[in-house]
């Protein structure tokens, strides 16, 4: 640990490209937490299925691929039909639990995860499969000691520019002020003349759209299979808890400081230690806030 | 509770009958639970069209013969959905309900441990294919039989390359650096196992040791150590996602390592999906279509997988992956126990099984008392210009390493 802890101060260039490499990787696990923090902070459905949409939209864009579309094009259409498979998946399952214990709405989520997973296997096989662009790496200091990945430096851009274009839709449209209304108080909006069954239809598309988009830019930087959801609907939640429920750029902050964190973890203490310290870390997260409310409530009494 | 007595005689007796016509005259019934859907299901797929081809062409041939009668060989098929406690329920069904005295294994480590138990419970014969865990063979089983390699021995034939190669530069074993990236697994685990022994024999130095955690997408913190420390041979071993993963980042990240080892080449494509990275990788397998092996039944390799391709046309445009070839392997010990046991009697069988000693297009099969084959040595293949050439072992290799790796 030490002489990992050494290189890294003999070699500061190194420690930069963990930096930028995490800051990268976070970002695309930042989006996908994003859209389960809506999905959650909106409707109380925790979405099991979050890794399963994302796989499922990086073998759309893949499949397209195949057929000669290009991925950044392919990326679009595949958030178009995961948005239209959320409108299928809200209206035929979602809609019906959404008024049940909260226990039904995981177990539900947790089904269609299997029926997508399965449906995934049967189409496409269990073989792994990337979209590689070619494009190489860019060599950070011209030393070839920290090369990045273009199409990660291409993911990471996109990942802002769609984190920009949610944030300012959230907060300036219609259906964003909408949405943070129902959020607030679902019974408040109807009163107001919210249709808050169209808020939900549309919040859970919106998040099925994101898990789209973040699925090709996951297969287009790693490495896709009809079972690898799991990875991403973990993550997602020890971010969306870390951040706390309803707050967005929470979640975004949340996942670049992960991201790195485990370039340095994995690095320092080895890739055995890599996700224990950032679970680690999150139990220290919800320690301190747990003391933070109970001083509050006092305050409160 | 009469009644319920009454109900359960009837639904035995009635099972009975149902089961009786499954044994019918001069046919003998093989039994196996396999994944046809769920996440083994590819691979299952592949172990069952082994099982079929071999039974088909055992039977065109004229069958079994035993003491002077011939018999037909068939195998009842459940799927076992990948899942563990399903594969030993239908091990429970198949030998119960459907009367099967013999079985033959199930696709993964994982569902061969869970089927072995109940398969020595009731003293069936069991030859499987597709269960290389170490952990397999030190249970005392005396019923299971493996024709595969275990997975310790994986890795560990790149370990004696390396050795090789130092001598060949005029340096030492205990030279060698070696940086190591497995996942967090049994299967991983066990290969991890063979190389450390394997490690020590020569003195060699570990100096990378990472465990990956199964959800992990990403090994650029790994990477970037390997880069730091300039080991002499990186070894990876985590399924095809690991090796996907691994080639991909191999490539984008510009790691140079005289040698690379990795598991599981072949599932993950590399050389299909990283063309310019896969290159001079070394990839361990059970069996190759290029290897020397033959017996006058399936032919060479090259023949079985030409004649497999015929049968299978959807296998046309790939090569036919170990996982069938090796399936084919135990219907075929099966075929030579039963003809030197000369009878049907299952712990006869068991001890003819036990004494196989024979060679085939897949290569030597003797069992250790414990059950794994001990004539079958690994495979090591070394992609050069996007192709699998066989580099070790060098008794059956077509082609030499390239070292160092361009």
């Amino acid at each position: 640990m030490w002489a990992n802890i050494d290189i890294l101060l003999q070699v500061p260039k190194l420690a930069a490209g963990l930096f930028l490499e995490g800051l990268l990787i976070g970002a695309v696990f930042a989006l996908i937490a994003y859209g389960l923090a809506l999905v959650w902070g909106v409707m109380n459905v925790k979405n099991l299925a979050q890794g399963p949409f994302v796989i499922a939209g990086g073998y759309v864009c893949w499949y397209l691929g195949g057929l000669g579309v290009h991925p950044v094009i392919g990326m679009f259409v595949s958030a178009v039909v995961m948005w239209g498979l959320s409108w299928v998946i809200y209206q035929a399952v979602v809609r019906q639990v959404l008024e049940m214990d909260m226990f039904v709405s995981l177990l539900a989520t947790f089904g269609c995860a299997y029926v997508i997973e399965q449906g995934l296997s049967l189409m496409f096989t269990q073989d792994t499969q990337t979209i590689d662009l070619g494009w190489g790496s860019l060599d950070v200091f011209g030393d070839g000691l920290v090369l990045l990945a273009w199409q990660k430096i291409m993911a990471f851009f996109i990942c802002c520019v769609l984190a920009v274009v949610l944030v300012w839709f959230m907060k300036k449209s219609r259906m964003g002020q909408a949405i943070r209304a129902t959020a607030q108080n679902a019974r408040a909006a109807r009163v107001m003349g919210i249709d808050t069954d169209k808020v939900y239809r549309f919040t859970f598309c919106l998040n099925g759209a994101i898990c789209g988009a973040a699925g090709a830019l996951v297969a287009m930087i790693w490495v896709i299979q009809p079972f690898y959801g799991i990875t991403y609907s973990i993550r997602a939640f020890v971010l969306v808890v870390a951040a706390g429920i309803g707050n967005l750029p929470g979640v975004i902050a949340a996942g670049l400081g992960m991201g790195s964190l485990e370039q340095f973890g994995g690095f320092i203490l080895g890739a055995q230690y890599q996700q224990a310290l950032v679970v680690g870390l999150l139990l220290v997260v919800l320690f301190f806030r747990l003391l933070q409310q109970s001083r509050k409530r006092q305050a409160v009494a | 509770m009469k009644h319920f007595g009454k109900v359960m005689a009837a639904a035995t007796l009635g099972t009975a009958m149902m089961a009786a016509p499954a044994l019918a005259a001069d046919e003998i019934v093989l039994g196996s639970a396999i994944s046809l859907t769920g996440k083994y299901s590819t691979n299952g797929l592949h172990a069952k069209n082994g099982y079929d081809f071999a039974v088909q062409k055992i039977n065109d041939a004229g069958g079994i013969e035993i003491d002077g009668k011939k018999y037909k060989l068939r195998v009842v098929y459940y799927d076992d959905e990948s899942t563990p406690a399903r594969g030993a329920q239908l091990a429970e069904r198949l030998i119960q309900q459907d009367g099967v005295q013999y079985m033959l294994g199930p696709y993964s480590s994982g569902l061969t441990k869970a089927i072995a138990p109940v398969t020595e419970k009731y003293q069936i014969p069991m030859v499987e294919a597709e269960g290389a865990s170490r952990s397999l063979f030190n249970k005392g089983y005396k019923y299971m039989f493996a024709v595969l390699s275990t997975s310790e021995q994986y890795l560990a034939s790149a370990i004696d390359l390396a050795a090789e190669m130092a001598k060949k530069e005029g340096k030492e074993p205990s030279d060698v650096r070696v940086a190591m990236a497995f996942e967090n697994d049994p299967f991983s685990l066990d290969v991890r196992a063979g190389v450390i022994a394997d490690m020590e024999k020569y003195g060699m130095q570990n100096v990378i040791d990472d465990k990956l955690p199964r959800d992990l997408s990403d090994m650029s913190a790994t990477l970037t150590k390997v880069k730091a420390l300039k080991p002499d041979l990186l070894l990876v071993s985590g399924h095809s996602k690991g090796a996907a993963t691994a080639a991909r980042q191999i490539g984008e990240m510009g790691i140079s390592v005289p040698m690379i080892a990795m598991t599981h080449c072949e599932a993950a494509d590399v050389t299909g999906k990283f063309p310019d990275a896969a290159n001079g990788l070394l990839c361990p397998t059970q069996w190759a279509e290029t290897l020397s092996y033959s017996d006058p039944f399936f032919g060479t390799a090259a023949e079985y997988e030409a004649e497999f391709k015929q049968a299978y046309p959807e296998y046309a445009e790939k090569t036919v992956p170990y996982q069938t070839a090796q399936a084919t392997a135990a219907v075929w010990v099966f075929k030579d126990a039963f003809e030197r046991a000369g009878t049907l009697d299952k712990e006869a069988l068991r001890d003819a099984i036990a004494a196989t000693e024979i060679s085939t297009f897949y290569g030597g099969i003797k069992f250790a008392p414990e059950g794994n084959n001990i004539a079958k040595p690994m495979v090591l293949r070394q992609v050069q210009d996007g192709k699998y050439n066989v580099v070790a072992p060098s008794d059956f290799a077509s082609h030499q390493i390239e070292f160092p790796r361009p």
